[in-house]
Parts: C-alpha cells; sequence; structure tokens
C-alpha cells in the first residue's frame, strides 16, 4: 500500500531555543527526514565592517568584542595583530605573551560553550552546559582581573596590551590550570562515554573532508576530518612557535568528531597557557611609542589567527589616515555554515539541531 | 558493554549533587543555620541561645544575609567616578568615545580671573543607554579626572533616566574602579573595600606642595 | 463492589461515623454512637464518604505534584551545581504557588487557526485519566479508593487514555511543531505500551491477581528481586510513557520548542506541566506497587511511610535520569523499544511462565529461588544485548527534492 505523502515546509527559527542567535532555516521535511534545507541570516546584522570605517584603529577594537562575543579575546587579537602588520609596530614581549594567554583562555571557553550548548541541543536537560559554565565563569573571572569586564573585553591594543596583569592574577591563573584538566575530564565520564550521546552523534551529518575544503571551512571542522590545519602551528603568529602544543585530529569528521576535538583542543590549550605563564617576563606591556591614534602608512593588509571556530582574518585597508578605509572581517562561523545543506539532508529533525550545535557558530560573529 | 557509559555519568552528576552550589545569590543569600551563626560569627549552639527567633528563622530556611559582590578591583561598572576637581574640560574622553556620548559644555569665562586658566564645566552628560562600558574615555583622560565605576546597579525604567549628568556625577560617591589607573591600584585601592577615594588620591603623580609650584612655574620663568 | 470498599480503614471509619445504624456492615459502631445520619440514610452517608475519599486522594495527589516541582527543581539544581528555588517560602517552598498564580494571571492564547473543541479539550484529558489512576493505588495496609479485582488492566487502560491528549493538542493547534510533537508521541506511546504490559505478566502469574492490593500481599519478595527484567522493562517503559527524559522528545525543547503544547499558554499550559509530574507520581506509584512492595516494610513504621518513602524514591532516581541523560532521536526511541524491551519482556514472559508451571502458588523459599534464577537469566540476557553497541545512526535516503519541491509551491509556516 502506497500512502499520499506531502512534504512539510517548516520555520526553524529565528526565534527558536536552539539557533544559537537569530538565525532561521526554512526546512522542507519529508516525515521528520530533511529535504531541503535554506539557511536564512542577517537578522543580527549591526554593519560593524562599516563602523570600522568611521573609528580609529583602537576605538574598532571595541567593536570587535561584539562580534564574536563568546570569543572576544581571539577577535582582539586578530584584528590588533593586523593593525600591527599594517603600521609596522613590534609589539612589547611581556604584552605578546599576555594576549597569548588571553587567547588560549578563550579558546577554551569558547569550547566550554560550544560543547555546553551542543549537548543542550541534544537534549541534555541543561547539565552539561551548566558544568561548562562552571569552568567558563571561572575563566570570565580571570578576565575580570585582567581587563575588568568579562565578554566585551577590549583587552588589546596595537602594540600589546593595555594594562599588565595584577598580581592576584597569576596565582588565579595557575590554580584554575591545575584544576582544568580535572574538568575536562569530568565532561568527558559524563558525555564521552554515554551510550545516547554515540548514538546520537558517531556518524551522523559526516562530510567528506573534499567538500570543506573547497568550501574553505576551518578549525575544529576541518581538522575533524582528519586535516591538521591550524594557523598557530601553519603560520605561527605572536609566540606561538616558542610553545608545544599537539593538533588534535579525528577522522571521522562527524558530529562527534567535532565534539571531541574541541575537547582535547581544550587540554592543549591548559598546556599552551601554562607554557606562557612560565616563559612571560617582567617588562613593558606595550612600546611607548605606539601612540594612541595608531596612523598606519597608506597600504593593505590581510592577517589571520586561528580563533575559536576557524580561521579568523582581518583584511584592512588604509588611506594614511586615523580610521581604516576599508575592513573586511573573515568570520569562521559565517564560512563554515556554508555546508550546512550538505550536511542536513536526509538527517532528521533531531539530528539537525545537534548538527547546527556541533559547527559552533556564534550569530553576532556570521551576521556582523 | 553498553550501558555502562550511561552509569558513570550518573556516578558525575550523583557526585556534583553534593558539591556546594557555584552560583552567586544576589542580592541576598538563604543561610541555614550554621550559615547564619558563621555571618554572625559565633558558633551555632551559642547564637541559638543568644537568638533564637532568628535561629528558629534560619532552621525554616527563612533566613537571608546581604550578598556582597565579589568583583575585582579592575571592574569596569557602568556608573563612572568623575572628579570636577580635576577636570580640566579637555573634552578628550567626548571626542575618543568610539560612541560619541559624553556631551562636554564648558564655560571659559566663568569665575576665573585669567580667562582660559581654568574651565566650569556646565554640561558632562554621560548617556549610558549607549555605553558600552569600553572605558576608552577613561583611558585618554590626561589628568585622570574621569574613572570607570565600581557599581553594577544602574538599571532604570526609561532611557532618558539612564543620562548620567553632571550634577549626578558629582555628587555620586566616588569610588573609582582601578581600571587603567595603576596607581590606583599601586596603593592598593580597593573601590569597595577600601572606601570613597578623594580626588587628591587618584592622580598619578603626588600633587605639587607650593614650593614645588612655586619653582616650577614662578622661579624658573624668572631665569 | 461495597464490601470491598469497606476493607478501606479511611473510607469505613467515616462511613460508620455517619452511618452506624447500619449494623450489618459496622458492627460495633463508631463513637457517634447511633451515627450523625437517621436509619435509612445511609446511601447519603455512602455518597458523603466516597466524595470525602476521593477529594482527599485528588487534593493529595494534586498537593504531591507541587510536592515534587519543588523537589525535582532542588535536585535539579543541585546537580548541576546551582541552589535551585529557594526563594519563596521556607526553602522555596511555595515556588510552585508563586507559579501558579503567574500562569493563572497569564494571558490564554487561542490560535486564530486553532480547532478549538480539540485545543481546549486536550490539557483536560491530560490530568483526568492520571487522577483516575490513584483511585486503585494502595496507600497503605487499608488505604485505597477502590480495590478493582482488575486493577492493573485498569491502570494500563485508562493511562493508554492519556496518550489521545497529544494529538489532540497537536492537530487542535495547528501548528507545525505541536504537529511533529503530536506524531513523535503516538509513535512513543504505540511501541513502549506493548512491552510495559508484556513486563507485568510475569507479575500477574506470580501473584494470581490484577488486583493491585493483592499484588502487594504476594510480595513477601520484593517482586523487583524476583523479576529483575520485568522491572527493568516496566520502569523504562514508564519513563517513556510519561514522556519524561531522555524519552522527552514530543515536547523536545531544543528541537520543537515545546512540542504538542507549543502554543498553550496560562492555565492549560499549566495544565499540561501538571498532566506530566501527575503521570510521573502515578507511574512511580504503580512501581512502587507492583515492583517494590507496595506499603510493605519492617513495623517501626506504618504502612503509609514505607509507601511515601518508596515513592519518594523512585522519584529521586527519575529526577536524577532526566538531570543526567540526554535525548534520544525518534527512530532510536522506537527501536529500542522494538529490538531491546520487547525481547527482554518476552523473555521474561516464557521464564515466568516455565517457572509459575512449576510452583503454581510460590511460597517464600520457592521465591527466592525464583529470584536467584531470575537474576542469573536477566543477567545474562542483559551482558548478550549489552554486546550490540550504539551503532553509527545510516543515513535515509530521501525522496528527490525537485519533485518534493513542486508539491509545496509556496510553503512557510
Ligand atoms: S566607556 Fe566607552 S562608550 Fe562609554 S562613555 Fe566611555 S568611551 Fe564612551
Ligand atoms: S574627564 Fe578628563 S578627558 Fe574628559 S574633559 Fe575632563 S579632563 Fe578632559
Amino acid at each position: 500500500m502506497s500512502m499520499r505523502t506531502e512534504p512539510v515546509t517548516v520555520n526553524i527559527g529565528p526565534h527558536h531555543p536552539s539557533t544559537h542567535g537569530v538565525f532561521r532555516l526554512r526546512v522542507t521535511f519529508d516525515g521528520e527526514v530533511i529535504v531541503d534545507v535554506e539557511p536564512v541570516f542577517g537578522y543580527l546584522h549591526r554593519g560593524t565592517e562599516k563602523l570600522a570605517e568611521e573609528r580609529t584603529y583602537v576605538q574598532f577594537v571595541t567593536l570587535t568584542d561584539r562580534m564574536d562575543y563568546v570569543a572576544s579575546m581571539t577577535n582582539n587579537q586578530g584584528f590588533v595583530l593586523a593593525v600591527e602588520k599594517l603600521a609596522g609596530i613590534t609589539p612589547s614581549p611581556r604584552g605578546v605573551w599576555l594576549r597569548m594567554i588571553a587567547a588560549e583562555l578563550q579558546r577554551i571557553a569558547s569550547h566550554l560553550v560550544g560543547m555546553g550548548f551542543f549537548l543542550q541541543d541534544l537534549g541534555a536537560f541543561a547539565t552539561p552546559l551548566m558544568y561548562a559554565m562552571r569552568e567558563r565563569e571561572r575563566i570570565l573571572d580571570l578576565f575580570e582581573m585582567l581587563c575588568g569586564a568579562r565578554i566585551t573585553n577590549s583587552y588589546m591594543r596595537p602594540g600589546g596590551v593595555f594594562m599588565d596583569a595584577p598580581e592576584d592574577f597569576w596565582p588565579a591563573v595557575n590554580r584554575f590550570l591545575d584544576e582544568m584538566p580535572g574538568y575536562v575530564d569530568e565532561y568527558e565520564s559524563l558525555i564521552s562515554g554515554n551510550e545516547i550521546v554515540l548514538s546520537r552523534t558517531k556518524g551522523v551529518a559526516r562530510v567528506e573532508l573534499d567538500a570543506l575544503i573547497n568550501a574553505s571551512i576551518s578549525g575544529p571542522m576541518l581538522r575533524a576530518a582528519g586535516l591538521a590545519w591550524d594557523l598557530r602551528k601553519k603560520h605561527p603568529y605572536e609566540f606561538y612557535d616558542r610553545v608545544e602544543f599537539d593538533v588534535p585530529l579525528a577522522q571521522e569528521s562527524d558530529n562527534w568528531a567535532r565534539y571531541i576535538v574541541r575537547i582535547q583542543e581544550m587540554r592543549e590549550s591548559v598546556k599552551i597557557v601554562r607554557q606562557c605563564v612560565q616563559q612571560i617576563e617582567p617588562g613593558p606591556i606595550r612600546p611607548k611609542e605606539v601612540p594612541f591614534l595608531v596612523r598606519p602608512p597608506a597600504g593593505e593588509v590581510y592577517s589571520s589567527i586561528e580563533g575559536p571556530k576557524g580561521e579568523l582574518g582581518y583584511y584592512i585597508v588604509s588611506d594614511g589616515s586615523i580610521a581604516p578605509y576599508r575592513c573586511k572581517v573573515r568570520a569562521p562561523s559565517y564560512i563554515n555554515l556554508t555546508l550546512l545543506k550538505d550536511m542536513l539532508v536526509g538527517w532528521r529533525v533531531a539530528d539537525m539541531i545537534v548538527t547546527f550545535g556541533s559547527i559552533d557558530i556564534n550569530m553576532g560573529e556570521v551576521d556582523r | 558493554m553498553y550501558g555502562l557509559g550511561i552509569l558513570k555519568g550518573f556516578g558525575v552528576t550523583a557526585l556534583n549533587a553534593f558539591r556546594s552550589p557555584f552560583t552567586v545569590e544576589y542580592p541576598d543569600r538563604r543561610v541555614g543555620l550554621p550559615g547564619l551563626a558563621r555571618s554572625a560569627g559565633i558558633n551555632p549552639l551559642a547564637f541559638v541561645l543568644k537568638r533564637p527567633k532568628d535561629a528558629l528563622k534560619a532552621v525554616l530556611g527563612l533566613a537571608k544575609i546581604p550578598a556582597r559582590s565579589q568583583q575585582h578591583s579592575r571592574f569596569r561598572g557602568q556608573d563612572f567616578t568623575w572628579y570636577v576637581e580635576r577636570c580640566t574640560g579637555c573634552a578628550s574622553c567626548a571626542k575618543l568615545c568610539p560612541l560619541g556620548i559624553i556631551k562636554i559644555v564648558t564655560d571659559p569665562s566663568g569665575r576665573q580671573t585669567q580667562e582660559g586658566e581654568v574651565y566650569d564645566i556646565e554640561t558632562f552628560d554621560i548617556d549610558l543607554a549607549r555605553c558600552m562600558a569600553c572605558g576608552i574615555c577613561v583611558e585618554v583622560c590626561p589628568y585622570d579626572a574621569l574613572h570607570m565605576g565600581s557599581g553594577f546597579e544602574r538599571a532604570r525604567y526609561g532611557f532618558p533616566n539612564l543620562l548620567i549628568t553632571v550634577d549626578e556625577l558629582k555628587k555620586a560617591p566616588k569610588r573609582p574602579s582601578t581600571w587603567f589607573r595603576p596607581q590606583l591600584e599601586e596603593r592598593g585601592y580597593h573601590p569597595h573595600k577600601s572606601g570613597q577615594a578623594d580626588w587628591r588620591l587618584v592622580g598619578r603623580h603626588e600633587r605639587p606642595t607650593a614650593g614645588q609650584l612655586k619653582r616650577n612655574w614662578v622661579d624658573d620663568r624668572a631665569k | 463492589m461495597t464490601s470491598s470498599f469497606l476493607d478501606n480503614a479511611f473510607f469505613r471509619n467515616i462511613y460508620c461515623n455517619l452511618a452506624s445504624s447500619d449494623s450489618a456492615r459496622c458492627a460495633g459502631g463508631g463513637p457517634f454512637g447511633d451515627g450523625l445520619f437517621p436509619p435509612g440514610w445511609e446511601w447519603f452517608a455512602f455518597l458523603v464518604t466516597a466524595f470525602l475519599t476521593v477529594f482527599v486522594v485528588i487534593n493529595g495527589a494534586l498537593l504531591g505534584v507541587n510536592a515534587y516541582i519543588w523537589g525535582e527543581r532542588r535536585l535539579i539544581g543541585r546537580i548541576q551545581g546551582r541552589p535551585g528555588p529557594n526563594r519563596w517560602g521556607p526553602f522555596g517552598l511555595l515556588t510552585p504557588v508563586a507559579d501558579l498564580i503567574k500562569i493563572l494571571t497569564k494571558e490564554d492564547i487561542v490560535p486564530a487557526a486553532a480547532d478549538r473543541l480539540l485545543f481546549f479539550l486536550a490539557p483536560f484529558l491530560i490530568v483526568v485519566p492520571v487522577l483516575l489512576v490513584f483511585a486503585v493505588v494502595p496507600f497503605g495496609s487499608s488505604s485505597w479508593v477502590a480495590d478493582l479485582n482488575i486493577g492493573l488492566l485498569y491502570v494500563l487502560a485508562v493511562l493508554s487514555v492519556e496518550s489521545f491528549a497529544p494529538v489532540m493538542a497537536g492537530w487542535g493547534s495547528q501548528n507545525r511543531y505541536a504537529m511533529f510533537g503530536a506524531l513523535r508521541a503516538v509513535a512513543l506511546l504505540v511501541s513502549y505500551e506493548i512491552p510495559m504490559v508484556l513486563s507485568l505478566l510475569g507479575v500477574l502469574m506470580i501473584a494470581g491477581s490484577l488486583s493491585l492490593v493483592d499484588v502487594v500481599h504476594a510480595q513477601s519478595v520484593p517482586f523487583i528481586l524476583v523479576q529483575p527484567l520485568g522491572f527493568l522493562v516496566f520502569f523504562i517503559g514508564t519513563v517513556a510513557e510519561i514522556q519524561r527524559a531522555p524519552f522527552d522528545l514530543a515536547e523536545a525543547e531544543s528541537e520543537l520548542v515545546g512540542g504538542y503544547h507549543t502554543d498553550y499558554s496560562g492555565i492549560r499550559w499549566g495544565l499540561f506541566q501538571a498532566g506530566e509530574f501527575l503521570a510521573t507520581i502515578a507511574g512511580a506509584a504503580i512501581i512502587v506497587t507492583v515492583f517494590l512492595g507496595g506499603w510493605r516494610g519492617p513495623d517501626f513504621l506504618p504502612s503509609h511511610a514505607w509507601f511515601f518513602i518508596k515513592l519518594t524514591g523512585v522519584l529521586v532516581v527519575m529526577t536524577w535520569i532526566r538531570g543526567t541523560l540526554p535525548r534520544l532521536r525518534i527512530d532510536q526511541v522506537t527501536s529500542f523499544a522494538w529490538k531491546g524491551l520487547l525481547p527482554l519482556a518476552a523473555l521474561n514472559v516464557v521464564l515466568s511462565a516455565l517457572l509459575s508451571l512449576i510452583w503454581p502458588a510460590p511460597t517464600n523459599g520457592e521465591l527466592w529461588i525464583m529470584v536467584a534464577i531470575n537474576m542469573t537469566v536477566a543477567a545474562a540476557a542483559l551482558i548478550v544485548l549489552g554486546q550490540f553497541g550504539p551503532k553509527a545512526g545510516e543515513r535515509p535516503t530521501p525522496a528527490p527534492v525537485s519533485t518534493l519541491r513542486e508539491a509545496t509551491p509556496g510553503g512557510g509556516n
């Protein structure tokens, strides 16, 4: 007997509990199975790139916070590195170390959020999310010590950072580094062995490595497909050539691989921060001669860093004035979304939400 | 074997149920009898004898003690601390605020004997509704007149009430954050623990004595 | 039926006080001598008594829901490292009351396109059947509303009426999320009803009766030991039947917003929530009665206390599960029921049938032999089944997009 069925189109979002911001997916379902996906975004567009054209270079640092608001330190870092390259500023070593510490802590925080919401999307009544938030709070406390803010840090400046770490920062960061691996073990024993999680994520939403490369996807998604592409290793910026760490890889390129790569990266980040804390030396945190109003020579520059979500690039054109002539941001979240349709077609409603969580996007960065 | 991983997860959650909560209760904290006695600084037994009413309340789960904020001295609060004594009306803060939300009107022809020597600040409005607490205005203030505040309770009904006016700035309690003020940090200042900071305290340099001033400005010029 | 009513101590006390002239049933009379009502008014005394009993049980159940909501939120709070609700009243005990007041004052929104009859009826249909379950639950050695001789059958029948509610809500609110939730609920309930009923067969064979009171009387050894497989299947089945985590995919907050009650607001939404918690308590009560020995326990505590201690224990475990496990996918849920629970339940039935052929009316010692045999078989079955680890999901082949596109020119929600 054949049944006459009809596909249903459903709008997931823009207001939906698990679209991680205001994002809309027009999904066509055949029963519970997805046959077509059409992502619609732009609901959070604030024109950050245009705003940059009438802000000075330091003023724009504050706006980079607002793009990927769960990883503002790395956003700051990417931008000030681009400005330094453009203006030919040599940063002070202590400032660089502080920037690396902040950026790696931020990577842990961002992966915690990614992991927590990924499991929240799986339907685990907020428990792993709360555990992730518990450690993230501690990182945010460290940020509060560094720069007085928890989310929108604006900590970095061309040439270094704006203020040295206070005395009580160092014992706090050491305590955190000692405890963090234990917490990661705790998540692993809560989640990594859980058969429900395994059966929900293994083999789900697999994409080929070629497709990922063609779509210029970067970050943990690419490493989950088995390509060891990490800008910290490939084009070492800051002092990443002076610290030792591994690039975690997975081969399966499914939701599970993306999750496990993030977990491993947290462990590596802990290692990096520890080495930074050991190697940091007293000194100025930014060169005295760098003025508040940076005035780079006319020219253009593209500089990219390995953000928590992927390659975060800034392309700045300067006309020699105090504000950029054009500033383009290569936002990893946005580009990582491009394969969404290929990943989702054929899977079910529940898988769609989980896959969406496993890409770990941030709508503030997608729409900018 | 299938199912063991799930059991392990149960172990983790059960362990966590016996840890103390990590969230912060605000504005007050519910405590039991031991907590209340500890906050009063005596042991529970003595507490029951001394204040039986409060002890009963605590046993019934109704006792609360005010929760203090644990923020760091660098915390960038929403309200600003501004010292009219230090401000020259140079308007660097207004110029470099990324959002342009500081409005300054100065009056050079006020009570001053010599025109242009000191400006009267007639308006110093900060539109908190749009302020993002980035602190650039504080960073650029050359005279350490403007500081980030240390409060976080400035929620108001309606946008107009979010405007900080010059009168409010003058009257507000002076608890500057040590953000971008290393001199305050060196003095070990904490906005919530050290009390209010006088305008003489917050500068980058010691205030010159009358003798120093005379030497710098009168004697040196006479040479 | 009346005589069985009067086995109930609570009922008899009230009745005999009101109508002690009924010397046939109340030998010795009550404290009011001839009773409050004159002779000939026994029917009225009976009515009043029945009403009072039902009143107490229903309100007890609803109060229990409030207490349970509070308890669950506190416990899940602690599991997640936060204190849980502690603002209203002592230890936050009044939080459910505050919630109720809030819910009552909310606007009741009805979607314009809704099928109003179904939309309005669904919330009641989710609460009423669960309340009916409490009619047959023995709360103590002589406290129950009715001791039906088909008690277990009644429970299963009444609970399956409840499964209409999600469908009515989902269909009635004319919302696609709600429709998804409704369909999932149906798939879930259809799949889990069968292993659940099968798992009870073993109990019936040993107890020899469908009456819940008799089942408790038969448990000189709690049936959780005699019927470990039955207990496992019934427990999982109950959790699925009342749609709690990890089987809460009919409301699946992160996927379907609220599932079948997406479009509900105000007190109707509150009824759905109350229904869910009531169902949890009812399910736990049935588990306690059938598998954990009901009110039985050492003598130093009254029988009611034992019942409530066991009930609390089961509820804590259910809350713990909710705080730990993520949600399953719909196909995994159904395949788990058919491929995992159904074979276990069938094995249990066969085994129990064999054993009850050998010992038709088991004595205490024979029950312990059964425990040993059943435990061994259960462990062996679980280990064998456990070898089939989680398999990677397979991508089902969808219909070609182009043909489907033509079918829905416009679309949209
Ligand atoms: S904190 Fe930033 S946004 Fe606010 S007034 Fe100062 S410069 Fe402007
Ligand atoms: S607060 Fe500072 S920057 Fe602003 S006008 Fe006064 S002295 Fe100038």
